[in-house]
């Protein structure tokens, strides 16, 4: 829709202009900020032309861009040993968004938009993926995606940041993995969606989104036993209320999720 | 900023924050419509450098360069792109409003991606056809047929639109340019019950483009409602154009005329307004209680409000018989009580009316509306104006299901175009569609029945509560309705029914297709079922020695009722429950899956609807000749996906003997007939329908008649009297000579009218099946088999009325399994986008087995019944039974969530 407060969008070339008046947001592909009434919203910096490369893999990292569209990201190619890889596109179709909005929607804004239900929060939590950041000082910081993205609609970002990057270690897409997605229809919005990934050194983790308000990861060194992640499971206190589901029956299922990606990565039944 | 759109450059000036949705239509790309301006409906898909994006949420300051592809550059009527001619072949639309986006999307599939049109279409919503038409489309099967000449009915003949709506030409209500145009912006109560004390609008009026602020100073003193009836009497006289008074959140306080929609809304936000706050009421059972806050308490009896002082705005209470005497001594009784909650129409096309002043001063009002002559009618009423100085028309309808029943733009619309003088447009947003505009009603029904030994009813009795909202449009047919068919259906010695309409602080509840029907054979299907296991008889067979029989009078709690409803000698209930049973014993629907969690199970439920809504429903139409052989009708009922144009032109073509092609087709515009109640109440095709059909057999013989004048003076010969004159395409036929239709004409006009009062009226009937799996640690329902057999009489398009059943089922697993309209107790919505409303994907719905009865109505055209509310009522049920079949447990309350279901389970 047309966003009717909005007086100006500037389009950046460098970092330099990269910086954000009162009443000034980021714009990644806009499929969020534009399907909404945006109150206060008077201006937007649009980051699309700021040239960064979508995707970057070396032997140890991939780098993906926070303006890289969900689009780009669903055609990479699977490189040897990513056992990992299947899971960008569970993870693309987990979101509500069609793959029309794929062409347009960016993986940092999806992240950034910190929704319970964000796939690619997902996805780069799932990966232990680091966040990268632009400071306002011209800097740069990095965090756990897990860590960034702190409650509904809240990130860690403060004034004048932006999210420049998303950084996964290809350690972690070799590493095995698991999923499973409910909505309250076939392709809605996610109740819950909850993976597991066991790296080559046998290390364990759980990752629950959308069933809670932010990201909740259990980690375990080995595969746990069902009495242990049961118990980690049952420690995880606040479960996310919205039209998509009620807090009991995302906790009843990401339970019974949890205990069959175990059982997938090797636990014991 | 320059683009190309359908390689054709354009040059534009582009507003910050403006989308490429909007600037389409601003340059006159019609064919990209808005659904939903939120990125979730698709209607607005197009290709921009060749990939499918959603132009509403697109940002048009990056089009710089860009190519962009609407439908309309995929292919033309007279060179249409494949799928274009697919859609049209496989009749892959109703009212066709999500068509092109449909059509965009699907335009960018390679033969494997139609494996996975679940996925792929996720972000296409179609609220008509339940999908599977599209899937044929995409799938290049051909659905309809060319007619042999005067054989039209029976045959799957093609929408007339057809090949306009997939290539993007046919308008709706705003593809059209208006010079000078204003729009209207409205600011909306931001509190559930309030007085306005103060509104000052200076500020408003001062802003640059800003012409006319409108408040309840403004507003015409008249009473009067949404809800639109044949007897303006129906419905209580509750509302204002602009009252004093707010009674739910968003109701309008003020309205901006501005000169574009950024600076109407922009200029809301200045209206400085100081609020009394009211005390309010949000449930229906508080509402009615003493001491609750009153909604209407100043209102007369001349506003038809039963009880303002209790908030009731309708109730009725009757027994025949000994209820509780009779429950005492049954062999087998059930009680319960279930929960509907409210459900948006969610047509693809929201509510929006243009209005202006024609040349000759007359108000000229363009409508998405099921009711143009009625809109007109009360437009006058309110308005004091004569019926001569108002005209309304729709264009095609994007989509009604009852929410277009009602009168919801036009007024105000009315209010500034009369003062101005200048052509003014208000359009819904799809967030006004969720707070706004009225819905299903939701209803609380306790059933309690009984049954003898041998399973026969000994008594029946319904207590219905039904939250009307804020205002009572609709709220005393829906109650009355409700009640109606749903207990009249089955025979018992004793019923009895309690029923109230309230008054709450929350949106106003109105018309949604059944018509309050759905809601409570959602109960008494589910109590006869509960039943049936009670009395160890199987459910067709329960159903089988209760159900009323041809001749049986049709009683809801007064035996000696006098009515106009009657059977038609047309009953088919009984085919209809056996056909359905026969296809549950024979093979077929999806393998059910595998694995310990899933419970399966079987369920049924049945209903019946009278052919057309009580105490008259009036069409008054004309059939002309025209020179070239070509028919010209004009007939007032709308089109918006019912397809009763298709089968207008059927009708008039058989009576003629021609093709439907030679029939042009004039409708719902005030102008063009001389009245005609509306397109609801399924009345398209058995009263304007059958009205048509009076008027071509009357032209028919005007013609014939004609004809043997013109032979006559021909050849002085008396005798060719007695010769055989038969109407052809062309002409007339007398002997061997035709006698051409530009002969015929050139004797003056041949033009013949028809007309239907509407009554008396019939029953139809729809039974239901399905076999479903449930996973008992989820709560998810897989849908394995559906099935509906219903009884339409002579079934004029079989496609069509195929589409019909297909999308009313489609509709009703929303309401059964998914949709929900959530309130937070204060009255707010917070569904109020598609992306929190699970409105059905192509993901989310079965394919259904239809099948028809083999019955004829002796009251409908040709034999036909209406079918197009009908096959929504008896869904929710037949799943509830199914569900229930396969857990031992029985879900009250729609949606039968995963959420709710599971936690069902979990409490055992």
């Amino acid at each position: 829709m047309d966003l009717i407060t909005v007086q100006q969008i500037r389009v950046p070339a460098t970092r330099d202009e990269v910086t954000f008046a009162p009443g000034e947001r980021p714009l990644g592909g806009g499929t969020w900020l534009f399907s909404e009434p945006q109150e206060g919203l008077t201006g937007l910096v649009d980051l699309t032309a700021l040239g960064w490369e979508p995707l970057t893999v070396t032997d140890d990292l991939l780098t993906v861009a926070a303006t890289c569209t969900i689009a780009e990201l669903t055609r990479l190619p699977a490189h040897d040993g990513w056992a990992a890889h299947p899971l960008i596109a569970l993870c693309a179709d987990s979101l509500l968004a069609s793959w029309k909005i794929w062409n347009v929607a960016t993986v940092g804004g999806n992240v950034a938009l910190a929704l319970p239900a964000g796939a690619m929060t997902s996805l780069m939590s799932t990966l232990d993926a680091t966040a990268v950041i632009w400071t306002a000082d011209g800097g740069e910081r990095r965090m756990p995606v897990t860590e960034f993205v702190t409650d509904v609609r809240v990130t860690r970002l403060a004034p004048g940041e932006v999210l420049r990057a998303l950084e996964v270690r290809t350690a972690a897409l070799r590493s095995r993995t698991a999923f499973r997605r409910i909505a309250l229809s076939p392709l809605g919005r996610s109740g819950t969606l909850v993976t597991g990934r066991r790296g080559a050194d046998g290390e364990t983790v759980i990752t629950i989104t959308a069933g809670t308000p932010r990201p909740v990861q259990l980690r375990f060194d080995e595969v746990p036993s069902e009495r242990a992640l049961a118990d980690a499971m049952s420690r995880i206190e606040e479960w996310y209320d919205d039209p998509h589901g009620s807090p009991d029956w995302r906790r009843a299922v990401s339970t019974l999720f949890a205990e069959e990606i175990r059982q997938e990565l090797g636990g014991a039944a | 900023m320059r683009f190309e759109v359908n390689g054709t450059p354009l040059d534009v000036e582009v507003e910050p924050g403006q989308v490429l949705r909007t600037l389409l239509r601003e340059n006159e790309h019609y064919e990209v419509k808005k659904g939903c301006d939120a990125g979730d409906c698709g209607a607005c898909s197009v290709l921009v450098d060749g990939d499918a994006v959603h132009s509403c949420i697109y940002p048009a300051h990056r089009l710089e360069g860009r190519s962009v592809t609407t439908v309309a550059g995929l292919g033309s009527p007279d060179h249409p792109h494949p799928l274009q001619q697919a859609f049209v072949a496989a009749a892959g639309f109703q009212c066709g409003f999500c068509t092109a986006g449909m059509i965009v999307t699907a335009s960018t599939f390679s033969d494997a991606d139609r494996d996975d049109l679940p996925r792929l279409l996720k972000g296409n919503l179609c609220r008509c056809t339940g999908y599977r038409s599209i899937h044929d489309a995409i799938c290049g099967v051909t659905n309809t047929e060319t007619a042999p000449t005067g054989e039209a009915t029976g045959h799957s003949v093609r929408a007339p639109a057809g090949m306009r709506v997939a290539t993007g030409r046919e308008e709706y209500t705003l593809d059209h340019t208006t010079t000078g145009l204003l729009h209207l912006a409205v600011l909306g109560s931001p509190h559930p019950h309030a007085r306005i004390v103060s509104i000052d609008t200076s500020a408003a009026e001062a802003m640059p483009g800003v012409e006319l602020v409108l408040t309840h100073l403004d507003s015409p003193a008249t009473l009067f409602s949404t809800g639109r009836h044949e007897s303006r009497n129906d419905d209580p006289d509750d509302t204002l154009v602009l009252d004093p008074v707010l009674r739910f959140r968003g109701q309008r306080v003020a309205a901006v005329v501005a000169d574009s929609v950024r600076t109407a809304q922009l200029a809301t936000e200045r209206i400085v307004v100081e609020y009394e706050l009211l005390p309010a009421v949000f449930d229906p059972e508080q509402a009615r209680a003493q001491g609750a806050p009153l909604l209407h308490a100043d209102k007369g009896m001349e506003s038809r409000i039963a009880a303002p002082e209790r908030n009731t705005v309708a109730e009725m209470h009757g027994e025949t018989g000994d209820v509780e005497a009779a429950l005492a001594t049954s062999a087998a009784t059930v009680e319960g009580t279930w929960r509907t909650q409210r459900v948006s129409h969610a047509s693809l096309e929201t509510h929006a009316t243009r209005g202006w002043l024609d040349r000759d001063g007359r108000l000229v009002l363009r409508t998405s509306s099921q009711v143009p002559y009625l809109v007109r009618d009360e437009i006058c009423h309110v308005f004091a104006l004569h019926p001569d100085h108002v005209r309304v028309f729709t264009a095609r309808v994007g989509g009604g299901f009852g929410g277009k029943q009602e009168l919801l733009t036009e007024d105000i619309v009315t209010l500034a175009v009369l003062r101005l003088g200048r052509p003014v447009q208000y359009e819904f947003t799809r967030t006004d569609e969720f707070t706004i505009a009225p819905t299903r009603h939701p209803m609380r029904v306790t059933v309690r029945a009984g049954a003898d030994a041998e399973g026969r009813l000994t008594a029946l009795a319904v207590d219905q509560l039904m939250d009307t909202g804020a205002y009572g449009n609709h709220g005393i047919g829906v109650m009355y309705h409700s009640v109606h068919e749903s207990v009249s259906v089955y025979r018992a010695p004793n019923k009895r029914v309690d029923a109230q309409s309230v008054y709450t602080n929350n949106l106003p509840s109105g018309a949604f297709r059944g018509y309050g029907l759905g809601q409570v054979i959602f109960a008494i299907e589910s109590a006869m079922d509960e039943l049936a296991r009670r009395c160890g008889l199987d459910p067709f067979e329960f159903r089988r020695r209760n159900v009323i029989t041809p001749g049986e009078p049709m009683v809801v709690v007064d035996p000696g009722e006098v009515t106009d409803l009657g059977y038609g000698n047309s009953y088919g209930l009984d085919q209809c429950l056996d056909l359905v049973q026969d296809a549950l014993r024979t093979p077929g629907g999806l393998t059910p899956p595998s694995g310990p969690r899933w419970r399966l199970g079987t369920g049924v439920a049945l209903a019946m609807i009278a052919t057309m809504p009580p105490r008259g429903h009036f069409a008054d139409t004309t059939v002309e000749l025209l020179a070239d052989g070509d028919y010209s009708i004009g007939v007032g009922t709308a089109e918006f996906g019912n397809g009763t144009t298709t089968v207008h032109g059927q009708l008039v073509a058989s009576a003629l003997g021609t093709t439907p092609d030679r029939v042009r087709i004039r409708q719902s515009d005030t102008d063009v007939a001389r009245y005609d109640t509306g397109a609801f109440g399924s009345a398209g095709v058995v009263v304007a329908g059958k009205a048509l059909l009076a008027a071509s057999h009357k032209l028919a013989a005007a013609m014939r008649e004609r004809a043997l004048r013109l032979v006559d003076a021909e050849r002085h010969d008396e005798s060719l009297r007695d010769e055989a004159a038969g109407v052809v395409p062309g002409g007339v036929r007398v002997g061997d000579r035709l006698v051409t239709a530009a002969e015929l004409v050139a004797a003056g006009p041949l033009i013949a009218d028809g007309s239907h009062d509407g009554t008396p009226r019939s029953v139809a009937f729809n039974v239901h099946a399905f076999q479903v799996a449930v996973d008992e640690a989820t709560g998810e329902v897989q849908i394995l088999r559906s099935i509906q057999a219903a009884d339409a009489g002579t079934v004029l398009n079989p496609e069509q009325l195929r589409g019909q059943i297909e999308g009313g089922t489609a509709q009703a697993i929303g309401t059964a399994l998914y949709e929900e309209m959530m309130l937070d107790g204060e009255g707010r919505v917070i569904t109020d986008a598609f992306r929190n409303y699970r409105t059905p994907k192509f993901s989310d719905i079965p394919v259904t087995e239809v099948l028809f009865a083999d019955t004829f109505d002796e009251l409908g055209p040709l034999g036909a019944k209406s079918m197009s509310e009908a096959p929504y009522n008896p869904v929710a049920p037949a799943l509830a039974n199914a569900i229930r079949d396969a857990l031992g447990i029985r879900p009250q309350e729609l949606p039968m969530s995963r959420d709710r279901l599971w936690r069902m389970i979990a409490a055992g």
